[in-house]
């Protein structure tokens, strides 16, 4: 996942690609996370300071949604849903047998570093469930066999 | 040459379309036959995903749920020409799952090529904003009104009666906002519009700027429907590119354009105005209303915020007129509306039809009930924050009022299905673990509300059982605290599904069912 070295300068660049959006702080962290992998906390008070927002207010921004990393992830990132659809289909199942097949609990990266597991709320699959995500990639009708074949696959 | 479509839906392509397509595509090149290969949207009957259709000269013929390794024998049996195979399905339109259904915003799902403006104006589209741009935009709000179009996203309050108050509110920068935020479990209407006919939501979103008097616009898409996102960027730039967005719309004089914007998974940035919220790029925390969006919305300006398939239900209005429209329905719920029907359901998809039907109508007909086989225990309606219907209460009629009569809600129209084997004792546990990590934190109530409530039906399935009488009303006290003293519905609608649980369930939670003590 994790892509470019993270530099003051390549931050303050993406931050000036978007200067001409109004409300540019969501597009700028999302593009920020995409080429560097992750938020790195460095990172906040140059996107602050380009901004012309307080660091408190990127921070805070920063926390409140899932999607944003304050530390590096996996080279692979798993989501396993834990909406109500899945959750009627053996959803809770699979929910323990990724925690029990990787070692770590939702929001955890395996000591290797090689993969981490996200919790998600709903992937739009809900008449195919469960549903997983990896990188990004949905999977429907999951069970713990197909949940350790695609692991497999990505490792 | 023959058109052989394979939906690029992500449903379709959870359970492999992708492989199916290019197995379809390598079969071809191998038998020299000349095939033309369209990722169209899903049909919505997601069961028979991934759904193959061929175009013959008696119209599509379809076959599924396919797998790779069918597509040689497919080919064997004919497929190019409609031919006999195990997996056939006969023509696709006469489907009975189909052929029941009355599609109105979904009439081109499945069936165009989502990203063709060919295909999207030889099936009808821009008829609406033709006819919008035709009028004044004070009758366009009026038809809207006339129609009885009640928003989708959730509260069901009228469309027109929310574009009049933008169209009257002062200022030279309105915006139109949709929400495709879709965070509720068990619903993907907004995510299969948006992937397989982008087009249909732009024309709505014009059609309302032009009646407002709006000139930008922007799309909130949660981040967890990546393919969606990508489509409906590709969807923006051609219809700027075709003269359908930017300025001067159609040579009409009209100006408007849109921006794409991804949210970060956050359920809450559901709630219209912390969408706003998120697209000023803040924390996404409930404004207190008043003000109304519609009056102050996006930095501050008068905006309208609609749901994807509210937008998408706009042009049939103006293009069959808002009496056929309003014709359509039951009470006061008019029109069509998009049942998505999902969990363990043996057909789950999509099924769209005029309000009217039952709950049992929608599950054991179209569903033709559980997946599993077992029967079916308990049914949610309303995503996480909707009530669990007993197998005993699917008589009940899917309109606004009907729902709520019955301490439910329609909400955005998902229907997930339970079998015997479900423990409602969780499944409430989970309604309160779900508002706390989704809560955002703005009002007590809320916030510590649901904490507590974890801890309260914790302490009812696993603590002293002569506690149990009384956790139980704690918790009652504590559900009627969350629903009267919540800013947003978040708080205030968690006791629903809860307290459906304690009615109809209190069994799995070591009670007796209020059900039974008072005759309920
Ligand atoms: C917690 C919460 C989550 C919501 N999530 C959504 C959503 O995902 N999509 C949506 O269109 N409306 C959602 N709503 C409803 C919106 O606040 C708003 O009523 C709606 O977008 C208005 O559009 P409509 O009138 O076309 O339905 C949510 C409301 C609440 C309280
Ligand atoms: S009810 Fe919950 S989500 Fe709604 S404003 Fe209060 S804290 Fe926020
Ligand atoms: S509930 Fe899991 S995909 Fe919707």
């Amino acid at each position: 996942m994790s892509g470019q070295e993270w530099s003051a300068e390549t931050v303050a660049g993406i931050v000036r690609e978007h200067a001409h959006l109004r409300g540019p702080l969501l597009p700028v962290l999302h593009a920020v996370q995409e080429r560097i992998g992750w938020i790195p906390p460095d990172a906040v008070p140059v996107i602050a300071h380009e901004l012309n927002l307080s660091r408190a207010d990127v921070h805070g921004v920063v926390t409140f949604y899932a999607d944003f990393r304050t530390e590096p992830p996996g080279r692979t990132v798993v989501g396993v849903c834990r909406g109500e659809a899945c959750q009627s289909r053996g959803g809770r199942d699979l929910e323990a047998h990724a925690q029990d097949a990787l070692g770590v609990p939702f929001g955890g990266t395996t000591q290797d570093g090689e993969v981490t597991l996200d919790q998600v709320f709903c992937l739009g699959n809900c008449a195919l469930p469960p549903s997983v995500t990896v990188d990004g990639r949905l999977h429907g009708r999951v069970d713990a066999a197909t949940f350790d074949r695609l692991l497999a696959e990505a490792r | 040459m023959t058109t052989v479509y394979v939906p690029r839906d992500s449903a379709a392509r959870s359970v492999g379309a992708d492989e199916v397509a290019l197995a379809v595509l390598a079969e071809a090149e191998l038998r020299g036959a000349d095939v033309t290969l369209v990722r169209n949207g899903s049909r919505g009957m997601l069961w028979l995903e991934p759904l193959v259709e061929v175009a013959t000269p008696q119209g599509r013929v379809a076959y599924g749920p396919v797998r790779a390794d069918d597509v040689a024998s497919l080919f064997d049996a004919g497929l190019l020409e409609g031919g006999a195979h195990a997996l056939a399905l006969g023509p696709t339109e006469s489907h009975e799952w189909l052929a029941r259904q009355n599609r109105l915003a979904f009439a081109r799902v499945g069936v165009v090529d989502p990203l063709s403006t060919d295909d999207f104006l030889a099936h009808g589209g821009l008829a609406g904003l033709r006819a919008a741009l035709a009028m004044p935009p004070a009758d366009v709000v009026e038809a809207v009104v006339g129609s009885g179009l009640r928003g989708r996203g959730g509260a069901g309050f009228p469309t027109g009666i929310k574009w009049r108050t933008v169209a009257e509110a002062d200022g030279p920068l309105k915006f139109v906002c949709c929400n495709a935020d879709e965070g509720d479990s068990g619903t993907f209407a907004d995510r299969m519009l948006l992937e397989g006919d982008p087009f249909a939501l732009l024309e709505g979103m014009a059609v309302a700027a032009h009646a407002v008097g709006a000139t930008e616009g922007y799309v909130y898409v949660r981040s967890e429907y990546p393919d969606a996102v990508a489509t409906l960027r590709s969807a923006v730039e051609l219809a700027r590119a075709a003269g359908w967005l930017g300025e001067d719309v159609l040579c009409s004089g009209l100006t408007f354009d849109i921006e794409v914007r991804v949210g970060a998974g956050a359920y809450i940035c559901g709630e219209e105005t912390s969408m706003l919220e998120s697209i000023e790029g803040r924390r996404g925390t409930v404004r207190p209303k008043p003000p109304i969006p519609a009056l102050s919305g996006l930095f501050g300006r008068p905006t309208v915020v609609n749901n994807v398939l509210s937008f998408a239900s706009v042009p049939a209005v103006l293009t069959g007129g808002p009496a056929s429209y309003a014709a359509l329905g039951t009470g006061r719920s008019r029109g069509t509306q998009v049942f998505q029907l999902a969990g363990n359901v043996a057909r789950g998809g999509i099924v769209e039809t005029e309000f009217g039907l039952t709950l049992r109508e929608l599950v054991e007909g179209y569903g033709g009930g559980t997946a599993s086989g077992r029967p079916v225990r308990a049914v949610q309606v309303g995503g996480p924050l909707g009530a669990y219907h007993p197998a005993d209460g699917l008589d009940v009629r899917l309109d606004y009022e009907e729902l709520a009569s019955v301490g439910g809600m329609l909400g955005h129209g998902g229907v997930v299905v339970f079998d015997d084997t479900a423990d409602m004792g969780a499944q409430a546990r989970f309604a309160m673990e779900f508002c706390a990590v989704e809560s955002c934190g703005k009002c007590t109530p809320c916030r510590v509300g649901a904490v507590r409530g974890v801890e309260v039906i914790d302490a009812i399935l696993h603590g002293p059982s002569e506690e149990r009488a009384g956790q139980a009303a704690l918790l009652e006290d504590l559900c009627e605290l969350m629903a009267d003293g919540s800013l947003c519905a978040m708080g205030g609608l968690t006791p629903q599904p809860v307290r459906s649980v304690l009615r109809h369930f209190g069994e799995d939670l070591g009670l007796t069912p209020v059900a039974s003590r008072d005759g309920t």
